[in-house]
């Protein structure tokens, strides 16, 4: 075990674990936001930027600090390392900076996005974002494709945050699923529109921490905050078959993975819950779940305003 | 005219040929490698040597060789990184296409020294006319028991691959190299692991630039002292230096480190001057990558004494004053040149170039080109000048890899030393289109 400080909290974590892993077994406001890692998939992190730290002290062996500001997703933290995330002005104006880089090709459709509300950036603009942007040029747009009939994908939104690939890099060696082109132009593609021959693709729509990748069962037919999300299960062969299907009054609109409050899939009984393909677009029957009771998220701004933690009757009354 | 340890039979014909090299001294590094030497003593004497890295970081060479890591049963790679694409350099394609042999005399060397079993040279794909010529060199090799099982009885094995890469800039940078050298996308990896305990194939492997591995052969020919004895202080040793811009005769020289800047630009052996009797403006010393220095900074430091092409002296005074050897590419500018078109032709190659991974180097180089683009056309406003500071702020050294900072570092400088034309260009656009700023008005003490 080694000891690892971050903003004035000392935590005891295991030998290799990343400074961002050991932020979060601590919690609180002192975990570093991240976009691209996704502790559940091998090979995500350290493209976002967005978890950059400062590291005062490298360790007890070598206390020098690193010159530059290090991804937090992928370094290991080491015994008697010193970092700095909320205390450090470095830190704090250099994320803003990403932030800026994420937003400048991001279209605002926050207001007919799906993810809206849910929306990984859409927070972290709002912690870390100006309200002006200083981009006077034109935004790289792209039209939405199809990946396969249930998803559908908007390039604009994407940050290429390459969670989704790191999807596919599991569900099939074909690398079907990828990157073309380079930079700015630089685009999430699969081969010729073919959408992945898998019952878990669907899980992309999951990870996407933007409305990139969406789920054509529910789009448009909603916004996430009016729904009543529950924790469901059903006797899934294929799947763990434990989700969260987010009701309006005795009708299921959608259902997803449950996420944990970073976003990511939890892990139920020592396994990853994924949920398959069949679970997330064909169940949209109330009869199929066994509704075990309302979901708690917290986090999130727009949906964890507390209305529904506390509430626990079958008829919450909606705004509409 | 100073030695050349690297160049000096380019000129000899059919020096591409096994016979030819051969009579004129070739292959005796590998025979006194192999016959006479153990690997560890052949590291020894590149440590000796003080051979930096030609590439452009300078890393001593010995060292990034020991840093290697040996593990029992596994295998190690030898990688030559020959995707030289940095605008303004272009002296590995001159070794290459003149002396592919001498290449291979240094991977051989370089191999036996690290113990790799199977080296590879990673070659631009625009260089489809130098693979030809490798191949056939290489093809040469093993004929003459160069290459091959059992090199001339030692009982040492070595195969040599050249791979084409798609011609993507990126794929320059190590751990993208590694990458699209096993057939994947040139994306850099994160670091560490570094490549010397988890590269190729997750193998520990070596990348050198082709002109570090050609400089192992004099190296163990004459010696490490002997090496080590040519130029000054920490940079020792000869270096190819890629010439171009408005010089009387741009090209490829072989200059002992510790030649003064103003004997290479105006000396008769070397650039002879400024051609058409023009005035220096600037001058990027060492590839596109480096900050650019104003004419009152080339030939002498922020501190007056005389600059030398060392990795010190071209450094001296940091960042405020200084610049880098780099990877050797000097680009000089007369007083006719735009320093704002010049700087937006070199964001508009970084924007093209980066792979798209981490957002500040895939949003902040095309955000500069743009604003570039725009303060060249007549366009700019006075906030964009400190909003394109603020953007390289932003990136540099927060990207996985290092083309963030060199798509940074050119604009930062051209703003910090001519402030003043990029003000030009905003205050009077329709001059700044139909004519050149010309000499920048600084006194010589700035």
């Amino acid at each position: 075990m080694i000891k690892v400080t971050i903003d004035d909290v000392e935590i005891e974590v295991a030998q290799g674990t990343t400074i961002l892993n050991a932020a979060r077994q601590a919690g609180g406001d002192i975990v570093p936001p991240a976009m691209c890692y996704y502790s559940k998939l091998p090979g995500t992190g350290g493209k976002c930027r967005t978890c950059l730290v400062e590291v005062a002290a490298g360790s007890t062996a070598d206390p020098r600090p690193m010159p530059k500001l290090v991804a937090s997703c992928s370094t290991p933290a080491m015994d008697g390392m010193i970092v700095k995330n909320k205390t450090s002005e470095r830190v704090q104006t250099n994320r803003g900076g990403v932030v800026e880089f994420l937003l400048v090709n991001h279209p605002l459709d926050c207001p007919i996005c799906d993810q809206a509300g849910e929306c990984h950036l859409q927070d972290l603009g709002y912690e870390h974002g100006s309200a002006k942007t200083r981009y006077r040029e034109e935004r790289r747009t792209f039209s939405p494709i199809d990946i396969g009939n249930k998803i559908k994908l908007h390039m604009n939104r994407c940050i290429l945050c390459y969670r989704c690939v790191a999807v596919a890099n599991q569900l099939t060696d074909k690398r079907v699923h990828g990157v073309l082109h380079r930079g700015e132009h630089a685009e999430i593609s699969t081969y010729i529109e073919n959408a992945i021959d898998n019952d878990f693709s669907g899980n992309m729509i999951d990870v996407c921490p933007v409305g990139a990748l969406t789920d054509q069962t529910f789009r448009f037919k909603s916004r996430v905050w009016f729904l009543k999300p529950y924790e469901a299960e059903c006797g899934c062969d294929k799947c763990s078959g434990k989700a969260v299907v987010w009701m309006f009054g005795n009708e299921i609109f959608r259902v997803t993975a449950r996420k944990d409050k970073y976003g990511e899939v939890e892990t139920i009984e020592d396994k990853t819950a994924w949920i398959c393909n069949d679970c997330r677009y064909d169940k949209k029957d109330p009869s199929k779940w066994n509704l075990i009771g309302p979901r708690k998220i917290d986090r999130h701004s727009v949906i964890s305003q507390g209305k529904y933690a506390t509430k626990n009757d079958n008829n919450p009354k909606l705004i509409r | 005219m100073a030695r050349k340890l690297l160049i000096e039979h380019a000129a000899v014909p059919g020096i591409t040929t096994y016979e030819v090299y051969r009579k004129h001294g070739g292959y005796a590094s590998v025979e006194k490698a192999l016959k006479t030497m153990s690997p560890e003593e052949v590291v020894e004497e590149v440590k000796k040597s003080g051979l930096r890295g030609r590439g452009g970081a300078g890393f001593p060479t010995g060292m990034k060789w020991s840093f290697l890591a040996k593990p029992e049963g596994v295998e190690r790679h030898l990688v030559c990184n020959a995707d030289e694409s940095e605008p303004g350099t272009f002296k590995d394609r001159y070794l290459m296409e003149k002396l592919p042999h001498l290449l291979i005399e240094g991977m051989i060397t370089s191999s036996y020294a690290l113990g790799a079993r199977r080296s590879y040279i990673y070659i631009r794909g625009e260089f489809m006319y130098i693979l030809r010529i490798l191949e056939k060199a290489i093809a040469e090799a093993y004929a003459n028991g160069m290459l091959g099982k059992n090199i001339l009885g030692s009982g040492y094995d070595l195969d040599l691959v050249v791979t084409p890469g798609g011609g993507a800039y990126i794929c320059g940078e190590e751990t993208a190299l590694i990458e699209s050298l096993e057939g994947k996308r040139g994306n850099p990896r994160m670091k560490p692991p570094f490549p010397a305990v988890k590269g190729l194939w997750g193998n520990p492997t070596v990348v050198n630039n082709v002109e570090s591995i050609a400089a192992v052969v004099p190296i163990v020919n004459e010696g490490g002292e002997a090496y080590a004895a040519i130029g000054i202080e920490r940079s020792t040793g000869t270096k190819l230096i890629s010439t171009s811009g408005n010089l009387v005769r741009p090209g490829v020289y072989e200059i002992e480190l510790g030649l003064s800047v103003e004997e290479f630009i105006y000396g008769d052996d070397y650039c002879r001057g400024i051609a058409n009797g023009k005035k220096l403006k600037a001058c990027v010393p060492g590839g596109s990558s480096v900050p650019i220095l104003p004419h009152y900074l080339v030939t002498k430091t922020a501190a007056g004494t005389d600059r030398l092409m060392t990795y010190e002296s071209l450094a001296d005074g940091g960042f405020a004053s200084g610049s880098m050897l780099g990877s050797g590419g000097f680009i000089v500018f007369d007083e006719d040149q735009c320093i704002v078109r010049n700087t937006w032709n070199f964001a508009r190659f970084y924007a093209h170039e980066s792979c798209g991974q981490c957002s500040p180097c895939r949003e902040g180089t095309g955000w500069m080109e743009k604003v570039l683009y725009r303060l060249e056309h007549g366009n700019g406003t006075l906030e964009d000048i400190s909003l394109l500071e603020e953007i390289n702020k932003k990136i540099e050294g927060n990207t996985i890899c290092p083309l963030g900072d060199a798509a940074a570092w050119p604009v930062a400088a051209a703003i910090r030393h001519f402030r003043d034309e990029f003000e030009w260009h905003v205050k009077s656009p329709q001059e700044a289109q139909t004519r050149n700023y010309g000499l920048i008005q600084v006194p010589l003490e700035a």
